[in-house]
């Protein structure tokens, strides 16, 4: 078998080792063993993907491998990865690694929970291994759907009308997405042969300028809306405020970057000339994104919808990135969104730890809890200075290679925007020391707070492991820079025929 | 022909006759005390008549050509007696309440004549064939649906059924009429050439699907729908909705692409606006049910609109993901359905307000449920997903991507109330959910038929190319 299918069929087998086992401490052991496995099969996948290329190996995807599922229609099971998708592999199975330890208490239906976690993982490392957009689909609607239930039966809050709204909005968006494969189906044949679905086959297709033009939007929209393109946001901060911890480190760490990744791999890559044509609209789009969720999040109280309107705010910027059009800037598209994804996943644990033992997430009832949980705390610090672009951490080196490459553009709608964008940076800075000064640092505000513990075993396994992801970016960018430059050359190659 | 051949031929029809014709026999043989083995023995009996059909036959036709039998046919009348099958399964529990123990035969026997008569109306060759075999299918289901005849809204359902029943076919004849009149055949091959867009052709053409609207129950002819299938025995719901229906929408299928061939653009564009009504009224009909019955009335109302789209595909690609979706809907209609009769059969409750909390007491059925409701939905990995997107695939074929888009967007509406279930089944909370209980083997034995079905039929790719080899000998 092929050693891809192994990150599907990995998942897969421990939710039925789940099946079997019962009561919370069989089902998490369970889990991590899994999840464990698999975190060691993505880094395995790195190690072979950079040793491979340093012997000089030249094809765009490697592990391939080709099942001929439907025959007649020509839709195939395709796997293989090139260094995007490796390191977003990598990125996820940190995060539900990270996951599942952060969920170690959960005591309410535990061997349902984790089957459905451990499903929507199933998905998204589906969904990143697949080559076929067939396939592809399938797993990323298979990634949408147990977050209804995650949400629904272990969320907090307004939970059945955030599960229900993201769940709509969602698939809405994989509804657009749908006629847009379609399109390029049966567009993929202009003379004659047999429609595909293969995603390199397609790419060396030219599709005709006229229904570029109708299946662009629908497919970038499709995806966007699970990137939280401006205004398809609004499932994101209820959503992610009502998710239990896991899920909201999951879906805001990893399941927006599948947004944001199919939107490059397929709807600009595939469908370069209205990609160019049509960028203005999304540019305005994202751009607001990226202010209007900073702001929104300053205005914010509860550390959940902090959290979830700044990932609007960082999601869109990669958007924004990926609409540049060039290597500079799609290089730090990606970098943003691994980077993004290993903080907004701690930010989410943490803030699930603390208000575990708070019972609170409202940042005016909260202070001094640096001097009661001082490992939480800091750690939560660090978090921050990555997020506010702090040079050392992996925020810094995505953003600065972003706005490196959006300012090569020279014309003046190019420029203003980015110059818009870029002031996120400030705002950002801005909510993250209110929200540090406010519930870290200054008096104890709640007499109950003094009486708090710090971070157990697992929670500290489940930061560290995120952390380390966060600072070995920050401090050697190059190695993951690399890994990703290798791979964007191709399709940059392609872009520039279309750019003027 | 030698006479093997010709049973051979006729083997469901025959196999289906001479059941019914047992179990009446052995009805009359039994003591009044000792009725309720009727149940296990027709369903054993339905067993064998399921694996006779099974039996291979080379395609023929017999009666100068009224009747026609190929390996589609075939396989679809094998699909619909395996439906059948799983609703007796499923229909023990409601058979064995004291109201119904003089009447148990009938419900088997009734149901196979009407299926009996589907099979015909399957493989006909000609209108008369066709419309006979549509009036055996529909006066036994008037029955069916009144077997509840000391309930008022049973025997309603029922008159109302026979009596829609009796306009629609009147309006189909009418409709057959016209195009014999035009082209001077009833035979289908004969006509095929002959049909030209002349005005009795098309006012014919027009009558033909009215008629056939009804039996499909698509929108505007869909009213007497969710009265019926309210008013109804569960199980009869169930049959009217998978079997019924399905066999209606195969042999709509193989008139419009054999029989209409010529006027394909005629015809498109009013498949394509019956489609659009069907599958948007249908899904905001059924936002607001409370009554489980009602709700999946609607929600069968919207899939028939999806199937349309299937049949916009036209040729070997539409008629395969046709059949293609029948199956997966019968695994997972049924499902549905028969959960919801084993909570009625135990509880009486039909409400999905009544299903609070039913994961608390029932984790198994809500589990089928879910999977049911999630197929229904279309949602990946079940077959549902697969079904679904097959039909978009053969609309995509002719170029109706805004057609697609509408569709999308109202499965995306149908999750909604797909999901209303799943919420109040596995979310709510519920001071006093139905008590747990434990179904009779027989019902769990056809739920984890279905269960299979709806999990694997998809993966399995060989079923699609099977349907596919079968239909593209014809198309």
């Amino acid at each position: 078998m092929n050693i891809l299918s192994l990150f599907v069929v990995v998942p897969v087998l421990t939710v039925i080792a789940i099946l079997f086992t019962g009561g919370l401490k069989g089902t998490r052991i369970v889990a991590a063993i899994g999840m464990g496995v698999q975190l060691l099969l993505a880094a395995w996948l790195m190690y072979y993907y950079l040793s491979l290329k340093g012997t000089g190996d030249l094809h765009e995807m490697i592990l391939v491998s080709d099942y001929n599922w439907f025959p007649t229609l020509n839709i195939h099971y395709t796997v293989g990865v090139d260094g995007i998708s490796a390191s977003l592999i990598a990125l996820t199975a940190m995060v539900i690694f990270a996951g599942v330890f952060a969920s170690w208490g959960m005591e309410y239906l535990p061997r349902e929970f984790f089957i459905t976690l451990i499903l929507l993982a199933t998905g998204v490392f589906g969904f990143f291994i697949s080559l076929d957009l067939f396939t592809l689909f399938l797993f990323y609607e298979l990634a949408v759907i147990p977050m209804y239930l995650l949400i629904g039966i272990w969320g907090s809050g307004p939970k059945e009308m955030a599960a229900m709204k993201l769940t709509l909005m969602l698939m809405g968006g994989s509804a657009l997405l749908l006629v847009g494969l379609l399109g390029l189906y049966f567009y993929s044949a202009p003379d004659g042969g047999s429609y595909t679905f293969n995603l390199l086959e397609l790419s060396k297709v030219h599709m005709p300028y006229e229904a570029q033009r109708f299946f662009f939007p629908l497919t970038f929209v499709g995806f966007g809306v699970l990137g939280a393109l401006f205004p398809f946001h609004t499932w994101s901060p209820d959503g992610h405020a009502s998710a239990p911890t896991a899920v909201s480190m999951l879906h805001a760490g990893v399941l927006m970057k599948l947004g944001a990744y199919g939107c490059f791999r397929v709807a600009i890559f595939l469908m370069p000339e209205a990609a160019t044509e049509m960028a203005w609209i999304f540019i305005i789009l994202t751009s607001i994104s990226v202010v209007y969720g900073a702001f929104g999040a300053i205005m914010q109280k509860d550390l959940k919808y902090i959290n979830a309107y700044s990932s609007v705010s960082h999601v869109g910027l990669i958007l924004f990135a990926l609409l540049m059009m060039n290597k500079t800037a799609i290089d730090g598209a990606i970098l943003q969104m691994i980077s993004h994804g290993l903080m907004t996943a701690l930010f989410f644990a943490l803030i699930g730890m603390i208000y575990g033992r708070t019972h609170t997430r409202d940042i005016t009832k909260m202070g001094g809890l640096l001097k009661v949980i001082p490992f939480l705390g800091v750690m939560y610090i660090i978090g921050g200075f990555a997020s506010l672009g702090l040079p050392g951490f992996s925020g810094f080196v995505a953003e600065m290679i972003i706005f490196f490459g959006a300012f090569q553009h020279q014309d003046l709608f190019h420029r203003v925007a980015t110059i818009l964008v870029a002031s996120s940076i400030v705002i950002t800075a801005v909510y993250i020391l209110r929200v540090i000064g406010l519930f870290l640092q200054g008096p104890i505000k709640n007499e109950e707070h003094l009486k708090l513990e710090d971070a157990k075993w697992h929670e500290k396994l489940s930061t560290i492991t995120l952390m380390v992801g966060i600072i070995g970016i920050g401090v050697l960018p190059l190695w993951l820079s690399d890994t990703i430059m290798g791979s964007l050359q191709p399709i940059v190659d392609k872009l520039a025929v279309y750019l003027h | 022909m030698t006479g093997f051949q010709t049973i051979l031929l006729l083997r469901h029809e025959l196999l289906l006759i001479v059941a019914a014709v047992v179990i009446i026999i052995y009805d009359l043989l039994l003591p009044a005390e000792k009725k309720s083995r009727i149940i296990h023995f027709s369903m054993i009996l339905f067993a064998f008549v399921l694996l006779l059909g099974l039996i291979p036959s080379a395609p023929g036709e017999l009666f100068g050509g009224s009747f026609q039998e190929n390996k589609l046919t075939g396989f679809m009348k094998d699909i619909l007696n395996l439906a059948v099958l799983i609703i007796f399964l499923q229909s023990g529990g409601y058979l064995r309440k004291t109201e119904n123990a003089h009447k148990m035969a009938e419900f088997f026997v009734l149901i196979i004549f009407t299926l009996t008569g589907m099979d015909f109306m399957i493989s006909s060759g000609d209108f008369l064939t066709f419309f006979i075999g549509l009036e055996t299918a529909s006066i036994p289901i008037a029955g069916l649906v009144a077997y509840d005849q000391l309930k008022s809204r049973s025997a309603e359902a029922g008159v109302k059924l026979i009596l829609l029943s009796a306009l629609s076919s009147g309006v189909l004849l009418y409709g057959i009429s016209m195009i014999y009149g035009a082209t001077g055949s009833i035979y289908f091959r004969d006509i095929a050439p002959e049909i030209t867009t002349s005005p009795l052709v098309i006012l014919g053409f027009i009558f033909f699907v009215s008629g056939m609207g009804f039996k499909i129950s698509l929108v505007p002819y869909h009213l007497w729908t969710a009265d019926v299938y309210e008013g109804a025995p569960i199980n009869i719901t169930a049959y009217l909705s998978v079997v019924s229906k399905g066999a209606a929408v195969f042999i709509f299928a193989v008139i419009l692409f054999t029989v209409f061939k010529n006027i394909i653009h005629a015809w498109e564009s009013v498949l394509y606006a019956l489609a659009v009504l069907t599958m948007t009224i249908g899904n905001l009909f059924a936002l607001r049910q409370d009554n489980i019955k009602r709700f999946l009335a609607f929600s069968s109302i919207a899939q028939a609109g999806f199937i349309l789209l299937g049949i916009m595909g036209t040729g070997s690609l539409g008629m395969t993901t046709i059949v293609y979706f029948i199956l997966i809907y019968i695994f997972t209609n049924l499902a549905a359905f028969g959960v919801a009769a084993a909570i009625f059969d135990a509880s009486g409750v039909e409400t999905i307000s009544g299903y609070k909390g039913l994961y608390s007491t029932n984790p198994k059925l809500s589990l089928v449920m879910m999977l049911a409701l999630f197929s229904l939905a279309g949602i990946p990995p079940v077959a549902g997903f697969f079904g679904k997107f097959f039909l978009f695939t053969s609309a995509g074929s002719q170029g109706y991507f805004i057609l697609i888009l509408i569709a999308v967007a109202n499965a995306t509406v149908s999750l909604y109330y797909y999901l209303r279930v799943v919420k109040a089944m596995f979310i709510d909370k519920n001071d006093q959910p139905i008590a747990a209980f434990k179904s009779s083997p027989t019902m769990r034995i056809s739920l984890l038929i279905c269960s299979l079905g709806i999990f694997f039929v998809g993966f399995i790719s060989g079923i699609f190319e099977y349907i596919m080899s079968l239909s593209s000998m014809l198309f």
